[in-house]
């Protein structure tokens, strides 16, 4: 293996539509993953998360336009052929998705479908070596009565199950990068926190690198080494997860984690980001976040901030400074 | 599932009555004195004849009293004899029975096979000119006349181009295989005739793929329309995350799901088979059951026409119970419920 | 300095040049089939053309300048009797669909309004009607009454009246639950009134599409027993009767394919139409 970091993304741009007349719903987004570590990216559902990393997966329609730059151990993935893509997916690069129940066929059973996953990656293998792997595979998911399982239908099994065969099949040909795309939401709070100590198991076990998309922050900071908030198509503030999270530099980031319930501090209510996402269609000029934003100024309508290093994080705001300021004396009066 | 089925099975004698009982009586209602088919017009001056035909076929009795003599001998496998060839309509129906069997199911396979090809490949280049292709291709098939379609390619085949034989089931000059099954494929492979076996196939293949044209213009329309619905499905995201190529995709993950609502309209393309048979075996003098109901029809042989009109009706009724189980088959969350 | 600037939009996909999305290419040719034969249905008299039914050229002679479809085995033009063949097949279509529409309908409307043992024994006639494959019906009835026009139009109606029943019981009952209904039958108004100004009028477009897209079918199902020999008899000049007194002369293959094409073109310009028809009143349903 080379020394080039596992992935790095290099403004990365997804358009919809033709180029010159399309809409950008991901604009320029920047990050990178190494081993054995995560990367968590954090933003309100449409704000171009999944686009992301369906775009990394090389699985966006032909309707989507993707620029930028894609490289893992140094290859370039954009302008690779479907065919070449294919041979990354499900081997080197796996990713599981939201909602187990709908990602896996209905009508093949858990072990064809891993069995599928194995042979995909490894032709030639005799279909007993190819059920003995797939049982080695549930075991380490930690999933009971696994021989069972093999012959089953997805909707035979609880929702934790099968996510947990969603990790299985990503597990597979042992990926150095597993993309897990909000793997918790569709499941009870319960099976949630088994579910990422699972994934963050794994993670240590096999060295792999780990990007978890998530709206929820505690998750985030609870796993994730760096963290990147995308607003809008737009990351807006990345960093360590103790630099962005103890010190906000970016007024979206310091929001969401004042809405965030905190059990050690009696609060008579939550505190609410104004406004709602723009839809894609009309999105803001200048900054996105502008219109939802207490310390908006002028230029703040005109100029769109880019990503600029603040202390120990990078963000794409005019004002981080103050921010920082206003939000270090101590917790703001909001607003209503 | 087990009792879905049970309730079915219950309800068909119902529906059978009700098709006998229809059967009879619009057959019955009959204008046309159908006892001039039976002896013939000169002799409908003579009085005697008449009362002796009469009584011979059971006509000088009431309609309720004919009708509780039908549905007893019904019960016996009885269905009466036909005013035209004076045998037991029970036996000429089973005698021509293969004979359509064999076209409507070498159709179905040729329009289903032919069909969900054509669908998966519209699903796949969607609003492409490919699929406008197809999707014509498939509309020609549900509007085109049958026993027009047929004439033509039988002109051009047969006559112009030579490549396949004229009407018939099988060469007149020809030493058919023993009647075993009737099929004449299976009985001349029986029989170790692998000539006749050509011959049966060689003949079959026009009327088959005629009417196997109008299956397939049903089978590619729901298949196209389920293929794009599941290609929205997740789990096909999900295996392209997995590395699966194109084909594997199509094929293994979206074909096979959108299957399961297509085997529901495998019934409906049975009813449709059966008109199509009628008109194709007509052109292709085909002796089977549709034309036997031609015939019957034109000569107001009404106890043929109420025993085609029952085996007509059974049999849908029957391939309409087939399709729902082969549909609680073919999804494993309905199967195991 | 106010810092609150309007948030500007972004620009989106130019719309306004492009056509309806229901109204495309094939809807438009299916209009234009559909025209043509409907015309030609109603004037085709005045149309400079041969007699139908006269002779007017050397038996079998194939298509020429002067006769574009060539001469039949008794001598008449083929592409004469086409055209006039759009006055029997059309209109008794038309007869055809309309009466079962509103047969159906009505039965239909019946039923899901009225429930119970009125509901059950209407939709078990209709579950048996359906029972049977649509020609054998139609044959057995046909061969009843006694071959002709007039009685296949009749076997036609007993054959595609159930479809329609099944169809608007479904819509009544839907509708019936609906809150204004409630209303209705709350302020005191009678079954019929209720039926007919608060029901009815919300089930009709299922039912025009229906009756557009089997319009084609039951053309089909006309010029079959036509075909069989139970519909029009000779020398009416009918799609499905021409073709079978072609099937006669087999090796003359022009004879049959006027009719036959002007079959194919009525049956595809319906199916077009109820396409674009459909898309038009329910854009969800695509």
């Amino acid at each position: 293996m080379s020394d080039a970091p596992l992935l790095e993304v290099s403004n990365l741009s997804v358009g919809l539509g033709t180029p010159g007349a399309s809409l950008e719903v991901v604009h320029q987004a920047s990050f990178t993953v190494a081993d054995g570590k995560t990367l968590g990216l954090v933003g309100e559902s449409g704000c171009g998360k999944s686009i992301t990393m369906l775009a990394l997966m090389g699985l966006l329609g032909p309707e989507m336009t993707v620029s930028g730059s894609i490289k893992l151990r140094g290859v370039e993935l954009i302008g690779m052929s479907q065919r070449e893509l294919s041979r990354l997916r499900g081997n080197r690069i796996a990713m599981i998705f939201q909602d187990p129940m709908t990602s896996l066929n209905p009508v093949m059973t858990i072990g064809q479908q891993l069995g599928e996953a194995i042979a995909i990656h490894h032709h030639g293998l005799s279909r007993r070596t190819r059920a003995e792997r797939a049982m080695e595979l549930l075991k380490l998911v930690a999933i009971p009565f696994p021989e069972r399982r093999l012959l089953q239908y997805p909707h035979e099994l609880s929702g934790g199950m099968r996510q947990r065969v969603m990790i299985a099949i990503a597990m597979a040909n042992d990926p150095e990068l597993l993309i897990a795309d909000e793997p918790t939401t569709a499941l009870d709070v319960t099976i949630q926190a088994q579910i990422m100590e699972l994934l963050q198991r794994l993670r240590a076990e096999r060295n792999m690198g780990l990007v978890l998309i998530s709206h929820d922050l505690g998750v985030v900071a609870e796993i994730a080494d760096e963290v990147a908030i995308m607003y809008a198509g737009r990351i807006c503030e990345k960093g360590t997860v103790p630099a962005v999270f103890d010190r906000p530099h970016h007024p979206y980031t310091h929001g969401l984690l004042a809405s965030l319930p905190k059990i050690d501090r009696v609060e008579d209510k939550l505190t609410v980001i104004p406004g709602s996402l723009p839809p894609l269609a009309s999105r803001p000029k200048g900054c996105r976040f502008h219109p939802r934003c207490h310390y908006a100024q002028g230029i703040c309508a005109t100029e769109e901030p880019s990503l600029r290093p603040v202390d120990d994080v990078a963000v794409a705001c005019h004002f981080a400074e103050t921010v920082l300021t206003a939000t270090a004396t101590g917790h703001e009066e909001t607003s209503e | 599932m087990t009792r879905y089925i049970l309730r079915r099975l219950i309800s068909i004698p119902l529906l059978l009555l009700g098709i006998v009982s229809i059967a009879f009586f619009i057959s019955h209602t009959t204008q046309g004195d159908p006892l001039i088919s039976i002896i013939g017009d000169r002799q409908m001056d003579n009085p005697d004849a008449v009362a002796a035909a009469k009584a011979r076929w059971g006509l000088d009795k009431g309609l309720p009293e004919q009708y509780v003599i039908y549905l007893k001998n019904l019960v016996t496998g009885d269905l009466g004899t036909s005013f035209r060839t004076k045998q037991p309509v029970a036996r000429d129906l089973l005698v021509r029975l293969p004979a359509t069997l064999e076209l409507v199911i070498a159709a179905m396979l040729v329009g289903s096979i032919a069909g969900i090809v054509l669908g998966v490949i519209a699903a796949r280049f969607r609003d492409t000119m490919i699929d406008h292709i197809a999707r014509l291709a498939a509309l020609m098939g549900s509007s085109t006349p049958v026993f027009w379609s047929g004439l033509i390619l039988l002109y051009i085949f047969s006559v112009v181009l030579g490549w396949l034989p004229g009407p018939g089931r099988f060469d007149a000059r020809a030493v058919a295989p023993e009647t075993v099954t009737g099929f004449l494929t299976i009985d001349s492979l029986l029989a170790g005739d692998f000539t006749a076996f050509g011959q049966a196939i060689y003949h079959l293949l026009l009327p088959a793929a005629v009417l196997g044209w109008t299956v397939m213009g049903i089978v590619s329309r729901l298949v196209r329309a389920s293929m794009l619905d599941v290609l929205s499905q997740d789990y096909i995201v999900a295996a392209r995350a997995r590395g699966a190529g194109e084909l594997r995709v199509l094929l293994n993950h979206a074909l096979r799901n959108a299957l399961v609502p297509t085997l529901t309209i495998l019934g409906f393309t049975f009813a449709y088979l059966i008109t199509g048979a009628v008109l194709t075996e007509t052109i292709f003098a085909w002796p089977g059951i549709g034309s036997y109901a031609v015939d019957a029809t034109r000569n107001l042989d009404y106890p043929a026409i109420i025993g085609v009109t029952i085996i007509g009706g059974s049999a849908f009724l029957i391939s309409n119970l087939l399709t729902d189980i082969a549909y609680a088959f073919a999804d494993p969350r309905i199967r195991l419920s | 300095m106010t810092d609150t600037a309007p948030p500007t939009v972004a620009p989106t996909v130019s719309r306004s040049r492009r056509l309806p999305a229901w109204l495309k290419l094939p809807v438009l040719i299916g209009g234009l089939i559909t025209i043509f034969w409907i015309l030609a249905a109603l004037t085709v008299d005045s149309w400079p053309l041969y007699d139908p039914i006269e002779m007017v050229g050397r038996r079998l002679s194939p298509p020429s300048a002067e006769h574009w479809f060539g001469i039949d085995a008794l001598g008449r033009d083929v592409l004469t009797r086409t055209l006039h063949g759009a006055r029997f097949s059309l209109l008794m279509s038309c007869a055809v669909i309309a009466s079962a529409v509103a047969v159906g309908s009505l039965l239909g409307a019946i039923a899901g309004y009225a429930g119970g043992f009125i509901d059950g024994l209407i939709m078990r006639l209709v579950d048996i009607t359906l029972s049977f494959p649509p020609i054998l019906l139609a044959m057995a009835v046909t061969a009843a009454m006694g071959p002709g026009l007039r009685n296949a139009a009749i076997a036609m109606i007993i054959v595609w009246w159930p479809a329609y029943a099944r169809l608007m019981r479904g819509q009544v009952l839907s509708v019936k639950s609906r809150e204004h209904v409630e209303a209705a039958t709350a302020s005191g108004a009678g079954h019929v009134r209720t039926l007919v100004t608060h029901i009815l009028p919300l089930t009709w477009s299922p039912i025009l599409v229906n009756a557009t897209m089997d319009f084609g079918q039951v053309v089909l199902l006309a010029a079959s027993l036509s075909f069989i020999g139970l519909g029009a008899s000779p020398p009416t000049p009918e799609w499905g009767s021409m073709i079978s007194e072609g099937a006669v002369h087999f090796y003359q293959w022009w004879i049959c394919a006027g009719p036959g094409l002007a079959i194919l073109s009525v049956v595809l310009g319906f199916n077009f139409l109820g396409d674009g028809l459909r898309d038009y009143l329910d854009p969800r349903s695509r």
